[in-house]
């Protein structure tokens, strides 16, 4: 089966500083990869190239078959990011983000719906300007418009940090649903005693490479609502 | 390619409209902009209706600079820019729907400005063929000036010290419109000028707009591609 | 264009010397016909002979700017995107920018002898070329800001392409802002003086002699520019081996 990610000696800059070193992992199709390391091992750089986001100087990066270089339009509709920011327009509604960004991905308005229910943004909550929601909830509608993509790759960077434990546990049901569908899930975190128990692999990055790659010793437990 | 511009213009309308930074925060800098004026000019009222245009088209300019300032904020609080790189909305469509916002919105202001100019500056209204011309000038202006705006602002996005940069950027790229605009109203009004001398103006600002409309679908790609 | 010898300090090569040789000749021959085989003019006196020098640095300003533009598009074209396409351009400018600056200050003396005023808003000449003065400054200062270099590099070629689309616009603006309705009775001594024989001639080695120093800038300026890339791609190997060998558990920069 062809390999979702296929990184060999990925070397990425930020600005002159190797923010990732040299990175060679293959990811296949179905997994749920952790990515664990010190702050500034180069995680979200990892995440970001993957999304076709950023140039690399060295090595080769193909994402679902397509070369990264060629920018995150070539990936387009098949990756989604989570990044450290939530990417959401401040002043409209949790609605109304999810209408314009799934509109522009192609969801239909079924689909962006059942996202934010499944986020546990409903009602009235749906109907505030997200500027005005708490950092938790605008984390959910950040997964909801992530969610109503149905992106064949997953891309998490620290996706549970603001989420309540309510918000973890749809968060996690949503990532196990995405990976039985037959997604990919990559996600950072530092919540390991959580993410343990969804993980299928985990990686360790420590100065920009890869120093560590272990496939968990149990599967994960299956089950959870579809999305 | 115009769907994707009717969905971004349509998103930052709503955005403009709910925020209202246009109405409570420039329409007053583009007044104080020209009372500053009556008063630099002692307020001699044949005076001041000879330089009419040319002081309501220097507000507009002024008020462009805010404007581009504006055009990716929305995008640049919360990282919704690496959304959009993600979300495969074409550029092209991006640029358009960008730009037709900003003309929209630079058009509402333009008239305000324009009842306001004529209740205190008091230059004679227009017979109809003035009347043509005051409007297509103004459509043609805003638009070509809305183009290279949404450029710059797209240009300029990741910029810290972008607001003392931008105005040498843009003022002298926009000089042509304030000159053609400025000769082309002031026929209209029948201030100095036959209403016949003011189609050559009308073509040139016509050819600016063209020019950086097309460099604006052209370029948009790369320029939206920027880490 | 060959890259320099390592073993001698400076950027000069063979190839470049004889460009220098050349064009230090050419400004030779400049002086020596503007200043003793051509004629004063009848009606300006000595003071036509700053033409040999203002008309060639225009011509110079917007060849110069021309060629940022076209590296600007080639850069952008996908197929020929390469960072050196980018130096050059911002090497182009900034000789430009040169040559810009002695444009408009021969033309303000020339304006100070013979109308007795530096500067005339109806002369759509030399408006124009401070404009073009403005324009690329704003040029080269994008160019400074601190930014990865295809993030800058974007960002230069679209401002350079902008900047150039508007000279035509700039310059036809200001020639009707003036003229377009005005009575063809106001005199204007324009800086394009009736100008045959030796004269036009003059102003054609002029453009020879200017052409030669502009290439022999460009080759230099660019030569500079390679080596300070070179610099830092040479400190990307140190920084890769720094960023390995980190031992488990360090901040470093960035994440």
């Amino acid at each position: 089966m062809e390999a979702v990610v296929d990184l060999h000696d990925a070397v990425v800059l930020l600005g002159r500083f190797p923010a990732l070193a040299g990175v060679t992992v293959t990811i296949g199709a179905g997994e749920l990869v952790v990515l664990r390391g010190p702050n500034g091992a180069g995680k979200t750089t990892l995440l970001r190239l993957c999304a076709g986001l950023l140039p690399r100087v060295r090595g080769t990066a193909t994402v679902l078959g397509v070369d990264t270089e060629h920018g995150a339009r070539a990936l387009a509709r098949r990756v989604g990011l989570l990044g450290h920011r939530n990417g959401l327009y401040e002043d409209l509604t949790a609605r109304e983000n999810l209408r314009f960004w799934g509109r522009a991905i192609g969801a239909s308005r079924a689909e962006q719906d059942a996202a934010l229910a499944a986020l546990g943004i409903e009602g009235r909550l749906a109907e505030v300007a997200v500027g005005r929601l708490s950092a938790g909830q605008r984390r959910r509608t950040a997964l909801a418009a992530l969610a109503a993509r149905r992106p064949e790759l997953w891309l998490l960077d620290e996706p549970h940090t603001g989420l309540d434990t309510d918000g973890r546990d749809r968060l996690d049901g949503l990532l196990r649903a995405a990976v039985v569908a037959g997604a990919t899930v990559v996600l950072a975190s530092h919540d390991l005693d959580r993410v343990a128990a969804l993980a299928t692999r985990t990686l360790t990055l420590v100065g920009g490479r890869v120093v560590g790659d272990e496939l968990a010793s149990v599967s994960p437990v299956e089950g959870g609502d579809q999305c | 390619m115009l769907r994707t511009a009717l969905l971004v213009a349509g998103k930052d309308l709503r955005i403009e409209w709910r925020s209202k930074v246009g109405m409570v925060q420039v329409l007053p800098f583009a007044m104080a902009v020209l009372v500053l004026f009556a008063f630099a000019l002692d307020g001699n009222r044949s005076t001041l209706r000879d330089v009419t245009p040319g002081l309501a088209w220097i507000a507009m300019l002024l008020s462009l600079l805010l404007g581009v300032q504006r055009a990716f904020g929305p995008e640049t609080v919360d990282g919704a820019l690496d959304a959009l790189r993600l979300s495969g909305l074409e550029p092209a469509g991006v640029f358009l729907g960008k730009a037709a916002a900003l003309a929209a919105q630079l058009l509402a202001l333009g008239t305000l400005l324009g009842i306001g100019v004529a209740l205190f500056y008091g230059p004679d209204a227009p017979g109809v063929g003035g009347w043509v011309v005051l409007v297509t000038t103004v459509v043609v202006a805003t638009t070509g000036l809305a183009a290279v705006g949404t450029i710059y602002g797209a240009l300029s996005a990741g910029i810290r010290v972008r607001d003392t940069l931008l105005p040498i950027l843009v003022l002298p790229v926009v000089m042509p419109v304030l000159i053609a605009a400025t000769r082309a109203v002031e026929a209209s009004l029948g201030i100095r000028a036959e209403l016949t001398d003011a189609w050559p103006w009308v073509g040139l600002l016509a050819v600016f707009t063209l020019a950086y409309t097309a460099l604006g679908l052209l370029a948009f790609g790369p320029l939206l591609e920027e880490t | 264009m060959t890259a320099g010898t390592t073993t001698r300090p400076g950027t000069g090569t063979r190839g470049s010397r004889i460009l220098g040789v050349l064009a230090l000749a050419g400004l030779a021959w400049l002086v020596i016909f503007g200043f003793l085989l051509s004629p004063a003019d009848e009606v300006q006196g000595d003071s036509v002979r700053l033409m040999y020098v203002h008309v060639p640095s225009a011509w110079l300003a917007y060849l110069a700017f021309g060629v940022t533009a076209f590296c600007s598009l080639m850069y952008l074209w996908k197929r020929t995107r390469s960072l050196a396409w980018d130096r050059i351009a911002g090497c182009s400018a900034e000789i430009g920018l040169l040559f810009t600056g002695l444009a408009l200050v021969t033309g303000m003396t020339w304006g100070q002898v013979t109308w007795g005023h530096v500067w005339d808003w109806g002369d759509a000449r030399l408006v124009t070329t401070a404009l073009l003065f403005l324009l690329f400054v704003g040029y080269v200062a994008l160019r400074r800001l601190p930014a990865a270099p295809h993030v800058r590099a974007k960002r230069a070629a679209v401002a350079g392409i902008i900047a150039f689309l508007d000279v035509p616009l700039v310059h036809q603006s200001v020639e009707w802002f003036r003229t377009l309705h005005q009575s063809p009775t106001i005199l204007r001594k324009d800086l394009d003086p009736q100008i045959d024989g030796v004269m036009l001639f003059s102003v054609f080695v002029g453009v020879v002699a200017f052409t030669l120093v502009y290439v022999w800038l460009l080759v230099h300026r660019n030569r500079v520019a390679m080596m300070e890339a070179r610099l830092e791609a040479g400190g990307l190997e140190q920084a890769l081996a720094e960023r390995r060998g980190e031992p488990v558990g360090t901040a470093a920069v960035g994440s």
